[in-house]
């Protein structure tokens, strides 16, 4: 259970920096805390609060609602293996069932390294490939239980590279200061024309 | 309301009209019959106004439409052919062409029913909703018989708490986010929000951050299952074995509110949709107030210090009971010794904001025109003197919520302090474009709303009152205090371009001297646009005001000096001068000055601001004596002889609101034991010293104030009672009668001490939930008084090198106290603040009354 670092809390004001309004820095911080833990812990929700000048409960709301927000830990590598109808008919339970077997975590659960995870998902849309399944949203096609093997292999001793769960990007997006959509501080007398009357409790 | 049926017009067809004026609204056809509505009204709205009543969850006529439940879809033609559409969500418009009876309309709503019925529990038999709860009323008259769902329904463990007295139940809960809009656009607390929105949504708070708004029980008012439900009333009763009475409940606001009881026992207050004041909401200190009314505590029986068998006896330490007669004897007894030995001066009254309009006119009454004693204070030093109160031109709530309006802020927190008064000005401020302007030393409630928040510290506001609003001899070019010229430049900028201020003049904190505001209340006064609404705090303060419980005053806001003569013909006598406030009374009785002192609900040990004085005075005084419904901290301390009271809830009467606004008040149940009303007590002792007052009903003394007073022409009894919004007064005024008090000056106060950068300048202000008689004997709000600590700046505790929880000690030039610190950024810099009455701090005894401000050093221990 972490708040920002000092390190991520400049980039935090880097990121609210972009938004006429504090609020629409919710969901990139959901992102950057994520980045900072693997999942969005309960203090990253209160520090993103006060950061947005909302309350926690809006910022669960907002966290809730999306999926790939991980609100309780996960493996550094989420196995998301496709049960949809296409990898169904070509062997996804008995992927699952080997992942299960080998790994020794239900779907859900991490394993004891705290390295890998493992969900079945609906549809990927990549039934070309069946069976196939996202290592941390990265495509794996036409995959075998042996092939599931080596992947995990890989992953552990790190043949197979694939950034840690939460991980944003490799680079981080920079904007220059003349492009950045102005600091979320300004003046309501300096707003620009389409920024709405500020509501006082948002 | 804006409609009319077209049919109901046609008695006016025979009369000629020579300028017929075109029918107001446009026209729109509900179920074939054409009506006329206000273009722009809510279409649901406009139906009920027409007599088609659109069943409904989400939508409430105090909150913005979201249509989320879709109960209220309708058949509606705008024009392109009919279509079902949610008649929340939809504003009249002309020649609209609506069908709530349609057999389409029927099947959708049918459905919506059956829908919103997949996961509800119907654990009807055991909730307490069951018998008023919409969807069992809406399900009985419109739903489906039969449910198609025949899967396992949701389970969620049931309930759990959300906050300190309301429990939810997300089973039962349909998402009408009633709940989670009110915390959002009425409170401004957001705290609860939908969850896991998708299939598993539901209310709920952040993990160990409680739903603790102030207004958090009007939730369970407006939810319209029984997902939420007030701990004090879970399993109590079903609401069709409860009896109800419309009433007024006795905070400043004059909130209107049912009472429901069974079998003797209040059960409930609900808020009632005033549009005048309270807008069906309540604080939730008043809400659950009632358990103090049910408190086993409640005093029964008269009680004297003695031996119990009539026998008085000064020695006695124990307050024993006794029969009416033999206390009501002591005190006559008492009065008439002191009357013999030093005159009726040496009678005092401290107190009486509890009371109804008619028990303190009785009151003021007993006590000027019966006994002859001026020194009578409903106030204990922690308001405004009441000449100053009584003189103010007052405002309606409406008028300074209107749009276009700004709003000062001259008082504490009305958040912490006047409940629903906040919500209003809240709405005003965040709907209505209302300008708030707030004067006040540290952040309030209100401040993220207000236009512009300025720090004033204690004893400069006078100065910078005059400042901004261009008073005679003052300027701009330098900074006052704290406030910049920058600042001071924006704020005269922004008072003289305001067409209609509206002041709420009460007092910011207990650490500095009245005599400050009121310099303030004058500055504002002289302008020809300004308006008051007065904030104190105590329960009928302003109908204690107007009804004559302050020196000088006679009912009717009027004086000794204007109306002595016309009151000394009504009533056989009045005081010849004016008599003391409660610290000139606490100061004479110290001194050995005071026979006798009546507490009329009065706690000063607690409440008033020099608790040595407090206690010197009720020990010198010969005999006191309390009448109140529960024995409070001077009553145990001092009273000789304790009369207990009845209630709210339990008495008839009126009830004055900030606004002037007279409403009635009800009795819904008996008092406990031989409790009487105090306009009872007041009528016996008249008669016992032999100058009855005459009258044997509240109906009588109503309609004496009504003949007497110079305010009340006619707000009699009849009117009262035909008046269930109130009476604003004064209506009318009566010639013939004397004028009111009108305000003189009252002399400049001191100049502040200087300030130094080593102090901080003490506040000591006021929250919802302090260790205050009521509030204590609910139990269900009881422990929300947090511990006493004093609030700094983040700054300034870095300054000292400390941080929350470190113990300091707080060091005036008369005391010091020890305390631990809580870190708080809504306090201004250079200002500790120190809420009053919390356990285990009390700081009063650092403040020397006599002073403009009270300056302190904080060491740390």
């Amino acid at each position: 259970m972490s708040r920002l670092s000092e390190a991520n809390l400049r980039i935090a004001h880097d990121i609210l920096s972009r938004y006429p309004k504090k609020k629409s820095a919710t969901i990139p911080l959901l992102h950057l805390a994520q980045e900072q833990d693997g999942y969005v812990t309960d203090d990253a929700m209160e520090h993103i609060a006060e950061l947005v000048e909302v309350t926690p409960a809006e910022v669960l709301g907002t966290c809730s609602f999306y999926e790939m927000f991980k609100r309780a830990p996960v493996g550094d590598y989420r196995i998301n293996i496709c049960h949809g109808i296409a990898c169904h008919l070509l062997g996804a339970d008995d992927l699952i069932h080997h992942a299960e077997e080998t790994l020794g975590v239900r779907q859900g659960t991490v394993t004891d390294d705290g390295k890998i995870s493992i969900e079945g998902v609906e549809c990927i849309a990549a039934c070309t490939e069946a069976p196939c399944l996202q290592v941390n949203y990265r495509y794996m096609n036409n995959v075998s239980n042996e092939g599931f093997d080596v992947l995990v292999k890989g992953l552990r001793d790190g043949t197979v590279s694939v950034p840690k769960h939460g991980t944003l990007a490799l680079t981080r997006q920079q904007i220059p200061e003349d492009k950045a959509a102005g600091n979320a501080w300004v003046e309501p007398d300096d707003a620009p024309a389409w920024w709405p009357e500020p509501e006082g409790d948002a | 309301m804006s409609i009319d049926a077209t049919e109901s017009d046609a008695e006016g067809v025979e009369v000629a009209e020579p300028e017929p004026e075109p029918e107001p609204g446009v026209p729109f056809t509900v179920n074939g019959v054409e009506y006329r509505a206000e273009p722009g009204r809510n279409l649901i709205d406009a139906c009920e106004d027409v007599g088609a009543y659109i069943p409904r969850f989400c939508y409430h006529p105090r909150m913005k439409p979201v249509g989320m439940c879709r109960m209220c879809l309708v058949e509606v033609d705008t024009g392109r052919g009919m279509g079902l559409q949610p008649s929340c969500m939809l504003t009249v418009s002309e020649g609209m062409v609506v069908d709530t009876e349609s057999e389409v309309t029927k099947k959708a709503q049918d459905g919506v029913l059956e829908l919103l019925l997949i996961n509800h529990p119907l654990d009807c038999p055991v909730c307490d909703k069951g018998g008023e709860c919409p969807l069992q009323d809406q399900t009985m008259s419109y739903g489906p018989g039969e449910s198609r769902f025949v899967e396992e329904k949701r389970h969620y463990e049931k309930p759990i708490p959300i906050s300190d007295t309301v429990y939810l139940d997300r089973e039962r809960c349909i998402l009408c986010d009633r709940c989670t809009r009110f915390a959002k656009e009425v409170a401004g607390d957001p705290l609860i929000h939908f969850m896991d929105r998708g299939n598993q949504t539901q209310v709920n708070t952040f993990p160990d951050d409680p739903f603790s708004s102030y207004f958090s029980g009007n939730t369970v008012q407006i939810c319209p299952v029984g997902a939420l439900t007030a701990k004090p009333y879970r399993f109590k009763a079903r609401p069709w074995d409860l009896n109800e009475i419309e009433t007024t409940y006795p905070n400043p606001m004059g909130d209107r509110v049912t009472i429901q009881s069974s079998r003797n026992e209040v059960l409930r207050y609900l808020g009632v949709d005033s549009d005048a004041v309270n807008w069906s909401w309540l604080a939730d200190r008043d809400r659950f107030s009632f358990e103090a009314t049910m408190h086993d505590e409640r005093l029964t029986t008269p009680l004297v210090r003695g031996d119990g068998l009539g026998n008085a006896s000064a020695d006695g330490d124990e307050l024993v009971a006794t029969s009416w007669s033999a206390a009501l004897a002591r005190v006559v007894e008492a009065l008439e010794d002191a009357n013999n030995n030093a005159g009726p001066s040496s009678v005092a009254v401290i107190g009486g904001a509890r009371l109804t309009n008619e028990a303190q006119y009785a009151w003021a009454r007993l006590a000027k025109g019966v006994i002859g004693t001026d020194n009578v204070d409903a106030q204990l030093a922690d308001g405004l003197p009441g000449d100053v109160v009584a003189s103010l031109p007052r405002t309606t709530i409406a008028d300074a919520c209107a749009p276009g309006g700004t709003v000062v802020l001259l008082s504490g927190d009305p958040k912490e302090e006047l409940g629903t008064l906040y919500l209003r000005l809240r709405h005003a401020c965040v709907e209505d474009g209302v300008k708030l302007i707030e004067l006040t030393p540290n952040e309030t409630g209100l401040t993220r709303y207000a236009s512009q928040s300025i720090r004033v510290r204690p004893g400069d506001i006078g100065a910078v009152a005059a400042a901004i609003t261009g008073a005679e001899g003052a300027n701009l070019d330098k900074a006052i205090g704290a406030v910049t010229v920058k600042e001071l430049e924006a704020l005269a900028a922004a008072v003289s371009g305001s067409d209609r201020i509206t002041v709420i003049a009460g007092r910011t904190s207990m650490a500095d001297h009245a005599a400050l505001t009121v310099e303030a209340i004058n500055a504002f006064a002289a302008l020809d646009n300004t308006a008051f609404l007065p904030g104190l705090r105590r329960g009928n303060i302003n109908g204690a005001i107007d009804m004559g419980l302050s020196p000088e005053l006679l009912p009717g806001r009027t004086s000794l000096g204007a109306a002595g003569a016309w009151y000394r013909e009504h009533w056989g006598q009045v005081p010849g001068q004016a008599g003391l406030d409660t610290t000139g009374i606490l100061g004479a009785a110290a001194t050995g000055r005071i026979a006798v002192l009546f507490l009329l609900g009065a706690d000063p040990l607690t409440d008033f601001p020099d608790p040595e004085l407090a206690r010197q005075a009720l020990d010198r005084a010969d005999v006191v004596i309390a009448i109140d419904p529960f024995i409070n901290a001077s009553a145990a301390a001092a009273a000789d002889v304790v009369l207990p009271a009845a209630a709210f809830g339990e008495v008839d009467g009126s009830h004055t609101n900030l606004e002037g606004r007279i409403s009635p008040i009800r009795q819904k149940v008996t008092p406990p034991g031989t409790a009487r009303p105090d306009w009872m007590i007041a009528a016996e002792l008249a008669m016992r010293l032999g100058k009855d007052m005459g009258f044997v009903s509240v109906e009588e003394i109503a309609d004496e104030i009504a003949a007497v007073s110079p305010l009340h022409a006619e707000a009699d009894a009849a009117a009262i009672d035909a008046a269930p919004d109130g009476l604003v007064m004064p209506l009318t005024e009566d010639p013939s009668r004397p004028t009111r008090f009108a305000w003189s000056d009252l002399g400049a106060p001191d100049e502040p001490a200087s300030y130094d950068s080593y102090s901080y300048r003490l506040v000591v202000d006021r929250t919802m939930y302090d260790m205050g008689t009521q509030t204590a004997h609910c139990q269900s709000i009881d422990q929300l008084a947090a511990d006493g600590v004093v609030r700094i700046n983040s700054h300034e505790a870095s300054r000292l090198g400390i941080g929350g929880g470190a113990r300091v000690r707080l060091s005036s030039k008369r005391a010091s106290v020890e305390c631990n610190v809580s870190v708080d950024d809504r306090i201004a810099r250079g200002t500790a603040a120190v809420a009053h009455n919390h356990p285990g701090l009390d700081v009063r005894s650092l403040i020397e009354m006599g002073d403009p401000v009270t300056d302190v050093r904080i060491e740390t221990v």
